[in-house]
């Protein structure tokens, strides 16, 4: 696996960064975190973005909480996890609570409710657009591109389209995934 | 609001522990079990303040996991916000990276790689559900459905500042379009 191209100064950066990513995550903050994490700041690969997010989905916690806390202890430990969560967390908190108290004044103008239902499509088209661009990663997978790419859709079709518990995917179909990769592996 | 005495603030903090641990694949999978609890059997808030505290954390920035900071503070007020949330975090926070450090010490072995490799394809594929699931209650609006592709097209073909296209659709959809 190739290296990133560079790396945080301090947690500082990580507190700085993770603060502004976080504040752009409109209607979900994974797509920013690609595209700041690895298009902007080159802190990490695409393979390395999508191994730290494979871990964080497979374990309980909000996913960009996990991908935070790793992101951060990868370089600086304990402070730098803790610099990355209170950056994902304390500004986005501050609007989140404001805006809770400002909403029952505003929650019935339509124009705002058709405000939310176009930030709300274009967060569903980002997490999409996203997808693809992780896409050729599979093409490098020791699963071959394949294999791997009916197992993501497997995925898709499972917990978008039927609607199963994403846990029991995640073991039936994650469990089958790694023994193939296990015996493919010399 | 609610007052709550001193079993009741254990008693939330004990649940949201729990929570934490069921949370795989996010802490939005928890929204029912945390609804049976506050509204259901406390009592805390009616079933239309949950989901709006639901929808309400989805429309602002920052990860979804806010959500519980508006439920908690919808029971409590800002102690109810900060019970619930380091509740809901410290458990699978302190798992996240123990498994991280875990493994990063065994990728170069056998096991190592092949957990790696065979999560990828699972992780894009949940990424695409999570489109898809976003995307669903857009059905009956074309206007929604033509935003939803013309924002994943542009953000995959082109290095984008997500936040662009974000306004756009906070713009078309404020004129009606979606």
């Amino acid at each position: 696996m190739s290296d990133a191209e560079r790396a945080p100064a301090s947690p500082r950066e990580l507190f700085v960064v993770f603060t502004r990513l976080a504040l752009m995550g409109f209607g979900g903050v994974l797509p920013i975190a690609q595209h700041v994490l690895v298009e902007r700041e080159r802190w990490l690969t695409n393979e390395q973005f999508i191994e730290l997010l494979s871990l964080g989905q497979v374990l309980p916690g909000p996913n960009v909480v996990n991908l935070a806390l790793m992101v951060g202890d990868r370089w600086f430990g304990w402070r730098g996890a803790l610099a990355a969560l209170a950056g994902m967390l304390l500004a986005p908190l501050a609007v989140v609570i404001a805006l809770a108290a400002l909403y029952a004044q505003f929650a019935s103008v339509p124009a705002v409710a058709g405000a939310l239902r176009g930030m709300g499509a274009v967060a569903a088209g980002l997490v999409l657009a996203m997808a693809f661009k992780l896409m050729p990663a599979l093409g490098r997978n020791p699963l071959g591109r394949w294999p791997s790419m009916l197992v993501a859709l497997a995925a898709a079709a499972a917990v978008g389209g039927l609607r199963w518990p994403a846990a029991w995917v995640m073991l039936a179909l994650g469990g089958a995934s790694v023994a193939l990769a296990w015996a493919r592996l010399r | 609001m609610n007052t709550l005495t001193a079993a009741d603030w254990l008693g939330l903090f004990g649940h949201f522990l729990m929570l934490s641990m069921l949370s795989i694949g996010g802490a939005i999978t928890t929204a029912p079990e945390m609804q049976r609890y506050v509204v259901g059997q406390q009592g805390w808030m009616s079933d239309e303040q949950f989901t709006a505290s639901v929808a309400l954390a989805q429309a602002a920035p920052g990860p979804n996991v806010l959500f519980v900071a508006v439920v908690g503070y919808n029971v409590a007020g800002l102690l109810g916000m900060l019970v619930t949330m380091v509740g809901i975090l410290i458990p699978s926070s302190t798992l996240a990276l123990a498994a991280m450090r875990w493994s990063h010490a065994r990728r170069a072995s056998r096991g190592g790689r092949a957990v790696v490799a065979g999560l990828a394809p699972l992780t894009i594929g949940l990424l695409l559900a999570t489109g898809w699931v976003l995307a669903a209650p857009l059905q009956g609006a074309p206007g929604a459905i033509a935003l939803v592709l013309a924002s994943a097209f542009v953000m995959w073909r082109w290095r984008q500042n997500p936040l662009w296209l974000i306004s756009a659709g906070a713009l078309v959809g404020a004129l009606g379009g979606a």
